[in-house]
């Protein structure tokens, strides 16, 4: 078996007297998708945050594709990528500029191809010479994404991806989340929806009070809690199956 | 050399909003020409500054202003960027993190020189001459630059650490307003006692009287030294600051 893509040992870290992380172990095999689960506070974003390189832990050891964030960050830099909670798009360039400038500041040898094959990708094409400003919230959301692939970075942190989108744009920041995982990629994700972890995760890490609680396969999981009893009840379609069934038969318009 | 081609790519990039985002460049020439107009053609037939054109006495003065109001801008541009999280892009890719604070940098003097290109202009349809030869020219430009760059870095400064908008840009006003006391608009042995004390002592007049020299074609004397000297001050401890400032931003 190949040393895990990500792996995190007695990680702890605290904001003043509060403590966020109180010694958190996580392995992430190489090409799988782990979602980590956790709520408001937990300290997911504290933990990206730790193995993006933009934060450095109080104590414990973090490597990400076998470099220490601590001592080797540039190497970690070359192979990771980031979509942080927030889009990071550049409002005033346009799509296509947005992914020019990740691609020349990645040194890739064609930004402007890689730009319209991401486009076309990630259905902005029609949107590519407009201002990101003008984009609705899931276009961003994809915008972000796709700048996050340029490089072919083979580590993909994700921090609540689908956190501000209708269920539309949601399943297809999935199907993208899912294509990444096929073509290989290592994918650590943040959620707090539990149906987000069920849909892609090959394992599911449960973040609470500073440490991984949990951490195995759905069904890992759900064997920890008692044997169902059978009851026998009709099955009301959700809310989420009404919506897509009523809009979701119609292709994707571009506009916001 | 990937600091160098990782801050071009940059600086590139927030060049682009200028001109997409004309208000910035409007506002920023708009109050000095607005200030040129008023003493020009409002105050200054009350103000005895001597024999030459108002204005070739105020445009020195208009310049600093010009620069104040444009350096405000910088530190908007860097607020808009950490509020976006796109600064934190840019910090988990493998690039040259120096790069980044310096695109705004570089963006600041390119706009700034602009601006004060524009307020010129304008200054000369206002009356304004100079009798000055290309190496005084220069070094009016040279001496702009260098205090636009120590103005920059001050405006790094409110950019890393503000937590609004508005924040952001208020460090401009006491820039803006310190050539009033100053001799700027008109000479400082009018004023009373410590103002004029005040005045004579602070870096705007230094800064204004070398300017108004070397425009004149007129011995600079030591006030050049003195404006030099003041500016290095602002620009180191402006620099250490941004980046005490910054070191705690990122964590």
């Amino acid at each position: 078996m190949s040393a895990p893509a990500i792996e995190v040992r007695g990680l702890r870290h605290r904001y003043g007297e509060l403590d966020v992380l109180m010694g958190v172990d996580l392995e992430v095999a190489r090409g799988s998708i782990v979602a980590l689960l956790g709520s408001n506070g937990a300290g997911k974003t504290t933990l990206v945050r730790i193995l993006s390189t933009l934060l450095t832990a109080d104590a414990g050891s973090v490597t990400v594709e076998g470099h220490d964030v601590a001592t080797a960050p540039m190497a970690v830099r070359q192979a990771i990528s980031l979509t942080g909670q927030f889009a990071a798009v550049d409002e005033i360039l346009t799509g296509r500029e947005n992914l020019g400038l990740v691609a020349r500041l990645r040194r890739h040898p064609d930004p402007g191809g890689v730009a319209d094959a991401l486009l076309s990708r990630f259905g902005l094409a029609e949107a590519a010479s407009r201002r990101v400003g003008t984009y609705s919230g899931g276009m961003r959301r994809r915008l972000d994404v796709a700048m996050s692939l340029i490089g072919a970075p083979s580590v993909v942190f994700l921090d609540e991806p689908t956190t501000g989108l209708d269920p539309e744009a949601r399943r297809e920041v999935w199907a993208a989340v899912r294509a990444l995982a096929d073509a290989g990629t290592t994918v650590l994700l943040t959620t707090q929806t539990l149906d987000e972890a069920e849909h892609l995760a090959d394992r599911i890490a449960i973040l609470h009070q500073g440490r991984i609680i949990v951490d195995g396969t759905l069904a890992e999981l759900k064997a920890l809690i008692p044997a169902p009893t059978v009851e026998l009840i009709e099955k009301q379609p959700s809310l989420e199956e009404v919506f897509l069934a009523v809009v979701g038969a119609r292709p994707r318009k571009e506009h916001p | 050399m990937t600091a160098v081609a990782d801050t071009a790519i940059l600086t590139g990039r927030s060049l682009r909003h200028i001109p997409r985002s004309p208000d910035t460049i409007i506002t920023t020439v708009l109050m000095p020409i607005a200030f040129l107009l008023l003493f020009v053609y409002v105050l200054g037939g009350a103000i005895d500054a001597g024999a030459e054109p108002y204005a070739t006495y105020l445009l020195p003065g208009i310049l600093v202003i010009t620069i104040a109001s444009s350096v405000s801008y910088t530190a908007f541009r860097l607020f808009m960027d950490l509020q976006g999280g796109i600064f934190e892009r840019f910090h988990s890719m493998p690039i040259a993190r120096p790069a980044v604070l310096w695109a705004h940098v570089l963006t600041s003097l390119v706009a700034t020189l602009v601006s004060l290109a524009v307020v010129v202009l304008a200054a000369l349809a206002m009356g304004f001459r100079s009798s000055a030869g290309p190496v005084a020219w220069l070094a009016v430009a040279g001496v702009l630059a260098f205090l636009t760059l120590a103005l920059t870095w001050l405006a790094i400064l409110p950019g890393l650490t503000a937590t609004s908008v508005e924040g952001a840009s208020a460090f401009a006003y006491p820039l803006i307003l310190l050539p009033f006391v100053s001799s700027a608009f008109v000479p400082t042995d009018t004023m009373p006692g410590p103002v004029r004390w005040f005045a004579e002592n602070q870096p705007v007049t230094a800064v204004v009287d070398s300017v108004r020299a070397l425009l004149a074609g007129e011995p600079v004397g030591t006030d050049l030294g003195a404006a030099l000297a003041w500016i290095a001050g602002i620009l180191a401890v402006a620099y250490v600051l941004a980046k005490a400032a910054y070191r705690r931003r990122i964590g």
